[in-house]
């Protein structure tokens, strides 16, 4: 566990969602803390709640009830207020970087132009110089002329993380990165997300199906019907 | 690093064909477009400059005369009235008064004219007074009458054309049997004088057995004068009619005005068409990719980043629309041009749809509002999209 500080504090976050008239309680009363630095997975069967509480985390949604802090700032609080998109998307941009299980590459845009695409809406000072590394480091440098359609699904994630990572976020979320790769590239991008934890003091949250993947995480979050637990990465 | 043109541009160009398909429905709203306003300010410059080159104002003949060769002509040359060549002394005395000429319209059956005969029209007039008038004659050949009452002929361009004439030619009028020498050949005008002989007034007055007898009277009247005060005087005199040119015009512009209405209607509905084609072709576009707009806003978009790069797709579909509109309009004028001619009751000579730089920037601004328009709600939806939203579609797809 990282010692620098705590990046993400939620405080018994809920997240009900409306079935008609049946409630659906999605996360319940969810409270934890993740340190700058962590690599943290959240693992679970479908439907626990896993991707909810991410989206939470991540402040891609607001919840019922419940608080979350990050680095300090409170983001949500009891007082049942709901954060405009206008506003999350301030917060999301600041502190976040995202990938999914899907890329969301744009097809008719270069690996280097997908990366790029980010600072054509926001820019941090000095993003546009680290474009080049974020490439090499992430080994797809030979790429970044090439098309989505002409690289791998490896390579594919790999330039989503780069895009994610180009606006230099605090906490980077992670929901099922590895879903559509096979074993070998799903343990590479993992690799890659622990590496970007342990040397670059990136704060990362993985959501996954793979225990195996899960427990290459510093910390590993259990999910089961909107109750999280923790418990010990490796045995 | 990318710019937001740049990012609108190539995501256009992954439905090339839809996006072309629009694009080319706004180019043919924008040719419509363009065409019917270059028709608008082409055929009201064409009349005027046709009215211009008729050399008066003013026309006065004896009440119920045909005042054009055209309506004679088809009147099979008859129902010509005629008033008293006196006339002209009043009208020199009138202040607005510049100039006049006297005419004398005739008509006479050609049984060589065409395959069943018709009817050859011949203009009596005063060489002097009538070219001063009509100072944009010019002669081919030959030149003006060389007496007052010469057995000589002037031959407008086509009229001399159609019968091969040449100066030095013989001509016979038929009918009266009388044979004429042609003197002069006239340039081409674009006017009904093309079609025209013209003989001297005092010949030709002499032949019908109508001496000192008119059909027509040309005035011009004196620049800045009030023609208006003129022409009140003038119904005073007994027997005659007064047509004025810019009655004439105005009388032309209002039948031609219901074209024009039409005309402007097919635009109007061929804009709105575009205007949903577009609204279709951007929307579509959005809900095909209402994953990737919501990943955008995780990546930073703010909903007015998203709204600006939808309507800039908006833009970029419809200003290309509309500058290849403009290109198809100012290539195909000339078959626009026939092709209006060949509908009309009347057109003048001369080009009757007239696109000019004032004309293609005002179309490409209608189109570009349109763009800006139609962009709106597509935009308005695309800004609204929430990233979760998006990644619950993903785990719904």
């Amino acid at each position: 566990m990282n010692q620098n500080g705590i990046s993400l504090e939620a405080k018994s976050l809920t997240k009900v969602y409306h079935r008609g008239s049946e409630a659906i309680s999605a996360v319940s009363n969810a409270s934890l803390k993740i340190h700058k630095g962590d690599f943290v997975s959240f693992i679970g069967p479908s439907g626990s709640g896993k991707t909810t509480l991410v989206n939470l985390l991540g402040c891609l949604d607001n919840p019922t009830s419940g608080e979350l802090f990050l680095g300090g700032r409170q983001i949500f609080s009891n007082d049942g207020r709901q954060l405009s998109e206008q506003r999350l998307t301030e917060i999301r941009r600041e502190i976040f970087g995202y990938i999914f299980q899907n890329f969301y590459l744009i097809p008719t845009l270069t690996v280097i132009e997908n990366v790029m695409l980010p600072l054509t809406f926001y820019r941090k000072p000095d993003t546009e110089q680290k474009v080049l590394g974020l490439l090499q480091l992430l080994g797809i440098e030979n790429r970044k002329d090439h098309l989505p359609g002409q690289i791998s699904g490896g390579e594919m994630q790999r330039v989503a993380i780069a895009r994610a990572l180009v606006n230099s976020p605090e906490i980077l979320v992670a929901d099922e990165p590895t879903g559509n790769l096979d074993t070998k590239r799903s343990s590479e991008i993992v690799g890659i997300l622990r590496d970007l934890s342990r040397n670059a003091g990136l704060t990362v949250i993985m959501v996954t199906h793979n225990l195996e993947l899960a427990r290459v995480a510093d910390r590993l979050f259990e999910m089961r019907d909107g109750g999280i637990s923790e418990t010990a990465p490796r045995m | 690093m990318i710019t937001n043109f740049e990012v609108a541009y190539k995501n256009l160009l992954r439905k090339r064909i839809r996006s072309l398909l629009t694009v080319v429905g706004i180019a043919l709203s924008s040719w419509v477009l363009v065409s019917l306003l270059g028709f608008n300010q082409g055929y009201e410059a064409a009349l005027n400059k046709d009215i211009d080159n008729m050399g008066f104002s003013l026309m006065i003949m004896a009440k119920g005369c045909p005042y054009e060769a055209a309506t004679m002509m088809l009147k099979g040359g008859t129902g010509l009235k005629y008033m008293q060549e006196s006339i002209m002394e009043d009208l020199a005395k009138e202040p607005e008064v510049e100039k006049t000429t006297p005419i004398l319209m005739s008509a006479v059956f050609d049984p060589n004219k065409g395959e069943s005969g018709g009817i050859a029209g011949y203009f009596g007039v005063e060489p002097k007074s009538f070219s001063d008038m009509k100072t944009f004659l010019t002669f081919r050949q030959g030149g003006w009458f060389t007496d007052e009452r010469a057995f000589e002929v002037v031959m407008g361009y086509e009229a001399a054309e159609l019968e091969q004439r040449e100066v030095g030619d013989m001509i016979l009028m038929p009918e009266k049997n009388v044979k004429f020498k042609v003197v002069g050949i006239l340039n081409r005008t674009g006017t009904q004088d093309d079609g025209t002989i013209f003989a001297p007034l005092k010949t030709l007055q002499t032949i019908f057995n109508r001496p000192d007898e008119i059909t027509t009277i040309g005035i011009k009247v004196k620049k800045g004068a009030d023609s208006s005060r003129l022409e009140e005087r003038l119904y005073q005199l007994p027997d005659v009619q007064i047509v004025s040119l810019q009655q004439v015009k105005d009388t032309i512009m209002k039948l031609i005005s219901t074209a024009k209405v039409m005309v402007l209607s097919i635009a109007i509905i061929a804009i709105l068409i575009a205007m949903v084609g577009v609204i279709n072709t951007i929307l579509t576009s959005v809900w095909e990719r209402m994953q990737e707009i919501g990943i955008l806003k995780t990546v930073g978009a703010m909903p007015w980043d998203i709204f600006k790069l939808i309507w800039t797709e908006t833009l970029i579909l419809c200003i290309t629309g509309g500058i290849l509109g403009v290109v198809f309009a100012l290539i195909l004028a000339r078959m626009t041009d026939v092709l209006v001619r060949s509908v009309l009751p009347y057109a003048p000579a001369g080009g009757l749809v007239l696109i000019d730089t004032k004309l293609v920037l005002i179309t490409l601004a209608v189109i570009l509002g349109i763009g800006l328009l139609s962009g709106i709600y597509p935009a308005w939806r695309a800004g609204r999209i929430r990233p979760l939203e998006a990644i619950r579609s993903e785990v719904n797809a």
